[in-house]
């Protein structure tokens, strides 16, 4: 008998296309790169011991699995099941070695000894900075001027690990322009590997880092199977800037139609105030950084700037693979404010003795705006923890005293 | 229809950013440049985040929208100098603004204005042939796509092959615009990339600021492109001494 199953929307086509958005719009100065990763992911990508290596680094370096914790406190304040995904206890911090240390071995198996990153946070730096120490590489991270300000632990850590940061003082010197100048150098270094570290740029980016986060929501149905004796969850919610951390928690979950997906957008002082990266309301179709997906932009198609309290939320796009879950209904998108955000990660500091990302706080502030149900068993994806933004916090709680 | 850029002499080009230095330049500009002989012109569309090009395009790029620039205003610009152009116009920028303009609109303003080619740096080949070739040779515009010393002669062959009316663009190196030339010789790949053409023109660009460029530019191509190094001599208001030294 013949089935005919349904492809997953997690993988794209031959072009790089999730439905309407993805592709590669590259110059030709970045063809031949792009080409020779694309075949080298795909070789790696199910090659038995590519996978081994990366599995046992997973465990052995950066601590994996992370623990799934089931919050009794905001459990009891929302009246459900609420589990906690700590990729804050990941080495260095965040969700983001996962993606580094798969990329990292695939640039060893390319025969790469540069290595370039762009950086929002500053986490996605340090995981790169990290990788690269330990596989004796050079780093280059490209991190916007200001946030290199108001993420300066990270950039003592960088520096610590032995990279270089070269500051972006283009445009609104955040990730977006990190991002153009780290591309910019792949240009005038094609030997150089680019590791990107959102669910963004040109096929096959946002697939490959979807594909190395998808761990944590492998991670997470096994889990909640022994946790619960269920392994779906109702729903997960997940920050999105670029998507990373959300695309590895709903990874295992789009093709399970019962789950409801939440992404968080950072709405900075509102939807509508101007100052919002809320891109998945206010952005439509559009070309950057190498795919075609939703973005913030004025009517000629110029970018523009937005504004988030976190340096990791702080793009004004989001990456093809959520562009198209968006669009198409299969994700729902909630936008949060910079002072929800930090209500949130106060309120998780004393419930729970957890100092979230600022990242992170939005998709906890999202539990304020969904309808929750008494049978309710939901996932928030608690994807970096909160050291980097010390500063930040301690500043916004003076002002709120005041 | 005859190739405007197959012609026995060779050719130079200069790259203008429309808007910049003020938002009336784009008119001024071409004029002078056709006044002064050049033979061809690019008139670049200011992007945000133009990822292939250096600092002198991106700050053009960046006051040219300061300036107010936008696709509507450039073809009204060209629209008021359409009869005194004489020269081969050929636009350049970003898919994004083209893209938010309609993509078959701007075709169709293009073929009204007779501008038949285009370079959109980031329409790499592959795209170009799945998603946006039909709607192209509905209105008879010729996409003119970028090759660099690196790319495979198996693609120039390729490229070359799909370009009948226009030219192929080769960088001169991989890098961004307005970088010094590295020290690799790579005029044997050059003759190379030349042979590989076969009857399409070729024009270089990146990196050609000077006479001396052009010269070595036009050993091997059918024409030379200056961009960075004359935003520079406008900047400066340098703009006559720099096309004196140039032609």
């Amino acid at each position: 008998m013949e089935t005919t199953e349904k492809k997953s929307i997690t993988q794209p086509d031959e072009n790089g296309f999730y439905g309407e958005f993805g592709g590669a719009f590259i110059p030709e100065l970045l063809a031949l790169q792009v080409e020779e990763l694309r075949i080298n992911f795909e070789k790696c990508k199910n090659d038995v011991s590519f996978l081994e290596n990366y599995h046992s680094l997973l465990k052995d370096y950066v601590g994996r699995p992370t623990p799934l914790y089931l919050s009794q406190n905001l459990s009891a304040k929302y009246g459900c099941k609420i589990f906690l995904k700590r990729e804050d206890l990941c080495h260095t911090g965040a969700h983001k070695i996962n993606n580094t240390i798969g990329q990292i071995l695939l640039a060893k198996k390319m025969g790469k000894t540069k290595i370039i990153a762009e950086t929002g946070a500053g986490q996605h730096g340090v995981a790169t900075a990290t990788v690269c120490a330990l596989m004796n590489l050079e780093c280059t991270v490209f991190m916007g001027e200001k946030d290199i300000e108001r993420q300066a632990p990270n950039v003592g850590r960088m520096k610590m690990l032995g990279a270089k940061v070269i500051p972006a003082t283009s445009g609104s010197k955040t990730l977006k322009d990190a991002t153009n100048e780290a591309i910019r150098f792949w240009i005038n270094n094609p030997d150089s590997y680019y590791l990107i570290g959102s669910a963004v740029g040109p096929h096959p980016y946002p697939q490959m880092v979807a594909e190395f986060q998808a761990i944590i929501s492998a991670e997470i149905k096994n889990q909640l199977f022994e946790q619960t004796g269920n392994s779906l969850p109702t729903k997960v919610i997940a920050c999105v800037g670029g998507g990373s951390n959300a695309a590895g928690a709903f990874y295992h979950f789009y093709d399970e139609a019962k789950v409801e997906l939440i992404a968080v957008e950072a709405a900075g002082e509102g939807v509508y105030s101007g100052k919002s990266a809320a891109t998945s309301i206010l952005g439509s179709p559009g070309v950057l950084h190498g795919s075609l997906t939703l973005l913030m932009q004025d009517k000629f198609g110029q970018v523009t700037e937005p504004h988030s309290i976190s340096a990791g939320l702080d793009y004004p796009g989001i990456g093809p693979l959520h562009a198209e879950t968006i669009s198409t209904g299969r994700v729902k998108s909630i936008p949060i404010t910079d002072n929800e955000a930090l209500n949130s990660a106060f309120e998780l500091c004393k419930s729970d003795g957890i100092i979230p990302a600022l990242e992170s706080a939005h998709a906890l502030a999202a539990l304020d705006k969904i309808a929750i149900q008494l049978d309710d068993v939901i996932v928030v994806n608690l994807s970096g923890r909160g050291d980097k933004d010390i500063e930040t916090y301690l500043n916004e709680e003076l002002k709120m005293k005041n | 229809m005859e190739n405007k850029f197959k012609q026995e002499k060779k050719q130079v080009s200069i790259f203008i950013t429309a808007g910049y230095p003020k938002l009336e330049s784009t008119v001024e500009q071409i004029l002078f440049l056709q006044e002064k002989g050049i033979d061809f012109i690019e008139v670049g569309i200011p992007f945000s985040d133009p990822m292939a090009d250096g600092e002198t395009i991106q700050k053009s790029s960046s006051l040219a929208l300061s300036n107010g620039m936008n696709l509507e205003i450039l073809f009204q610009q060209l629209e008021s100098i359409q009869d005194k152009v004489k020269i081969p116009l050929v636009l350049m920028g970003y898919l994004n603004p083209v893209l938010q303009f309609g993509l078959e609109k701007f075709l169709q303003k293009c073929q009204n204005l007779n501008i038949s080619n285009l370079i959109i740096p980031d329409i790499s080949f592959e795209i170009y042939t799945f998603k946006y070739k039909e709607l192209f040779e509905k209105y008879k515009i010729e996409l003119c796509f970028l090759i660099t010393p690196n790319t495979s002669n198996k693609r120039i062959e390729l490229i070359s092959k799909k370009c009948k009316n226009g030219f192929i663009y080769l960088v001169s190196q991989n890098a961004t615009t307005g970088q010094e030339k590295g020290e690799k010789d790579l005029s044997n790949r050059y003759e190379e990339i030349k042979l590989l053409c076969k009857n399409v023109p070729l024009m270089m660009g990146f990196g050609i600021s000077d006479k001396q460029g052009i010269k070595k530019a036009h050993q091997y191509c059918d024409g030379a492109i200056i961009g960075s190094a004359y935003l520079k001599a406008l900047e400066n208001n340098f703009q006559e001494k720099f096309m004196a030294d140039l032609l």
